[in-house]
């Protein structure tokens, strides 16, 4: 490499991490991959989509978290988005549902 | 990319400028109406969420589409998702999840100025991108050949169970599993297309040295981009894959 890493920057408000970090979040992932199509050829009954869900939800949150620096969002109105983006998805998931779940309680 | 390049601060700056915004000042990217470096990135960051909460809230609608035809026509749902092939989605959430590290790695390349590496992690996520994309080809393929592509030519027998006993599968409802499936992964699909051509296009820009220390918006913002587009795709398999294999 010629170029060389310029110290000056380092010190400016960014958090990210170091490269060994993001590879080991990177076999973190592959590792929760692996179980949940693992998990998928067991039969838990009605167990199966809660664990296959959590642990989509488990690695949605590590990227959401470690790769998109959320946690380290310097902007508290970034972070006010992105806390709103996911809200407004709860809302449009547990609404419906709420209607279609409960239909069939007569 | 080196302090040795930069020009003194003009008599005119104050000294306070001069101490925190030194590069900020000769920084050819900083446009005019910002203050400085750092509030022209967080106004570029929050734009980008502002975008992906549109994303979230356009494919949501379609999950939630989804969840709500699974569960009032849950046995053509469980059947056609038996149909599917859970190893090509596994190694496609696996190559995504690897694209989604270079990503990041580009990030920090950038970010520490190290244009050779950075080029060198964005082509590596064009081509990750387009191998994701070639294994989603083949999957295609599979449905076309096997008459699972809703239209007129659609066909789907009865599935089977364990003991070979044959369950009547309503094939219209089974149509609509595969309307979901293919709606569902083609948008996820062109936004990997775009993806591609995104860092394709940092790439070649990356390779000229635009981004340096001070400056490499587009790369996080992409980055942002193609995080979400994975994310998308880590509900995407459990929910066409792997719940209802046992359905």
């Amino acid at each position: 490499m010629a170029e060389h890493e310029d110290t000056n920057h380092v010190e400016h408000e960014h958090t990210t991490h170091s490269q060994l970090f993001y590879i080991a979040i990177g076999v973190v992932l592959l590792i929760l991959t692996v179980t949940t199509a693992a998990v998928a050829f067991v039969n838990l009954g009605p167990l199966n989509p809660v664990v296959a869900l959590l642990i989509a939800t488990i690695k949605a949150a590590l990227v959401v978290i470690f790769f998109m620096h959320v946690k380290g969002a310097s902007e508290k109105l970034t972070s006010a988005v992105v806390v709103s983006g996911f809200f407004f998805l709860a809302i449009l998931l547990t609404l419906s549902l709420a209607d279609y779940l409960t239909r069939s309680w007569r | 990319m080196h302090d040795s390049r930069a020009i003194p601060a003009p008599a005119s700056t104050t000294t306070t400028q001069v101490a925190t915004a030194d590069h900020e000042e000769h920084n050819p990217a900083l446009l005019h109406h910002f203050a400085d470096a750092q509030q022209q990135k967080n106004a570029a960051s929050l734009g980008m969420w502002l975008f992906l909460v549109t994303e979230i809230m356009f494919f949501g609608g379609m999950f939630c589409a989804y969840l709500i035809y699974r569960l009032q026509h849950f046995n053509a749902f469980a059947a056609g998702s038996q149909q599917l092939n859970i190893w090509m989605g596994a190694i496609n959430t696996a190559v995504l999840i690897v694209s989604s590290v270079t990503v990041v790695l580009a990030v920090k390349a950038a970010e520490v100025g190290k244009r050779k590496l950075l080029t060198g992690y964005l082509v590596v996520t064009v081509l990750l991108g387009m191998t994701f994309l070639v294994v989603k080809g083949f999957e295609y393929k599979e449905k076309f050949e096997k008459h699972h592509v809703p239209g007129p030519t659609f066909n789907f027998t009865d599935k089977f169970d364990d003991n070979g006993k044959q369950i009547p599968v309503n094939s219209k409802e089974a149509e609509l599993f595969f309307s979901l499936y293919f709606a569902m992964t083609g948008m996820h699909a062109l936004h990997m297309i775009i993806g591609c051509g995104l860092f394709g296009t940092l790439a070649v820009l990356a390779w000229k040295g635009h981004y340096t220390p001070s400056y490499f918006t587009p790369i996080e913002n992409a980055g942002l981009y193609w995080h979400l587009v994975d994310i998308i795709w880590i509900y995407l398999f459990p929910l066409l894959y792997l719940i209802s294999r046992h359905s």
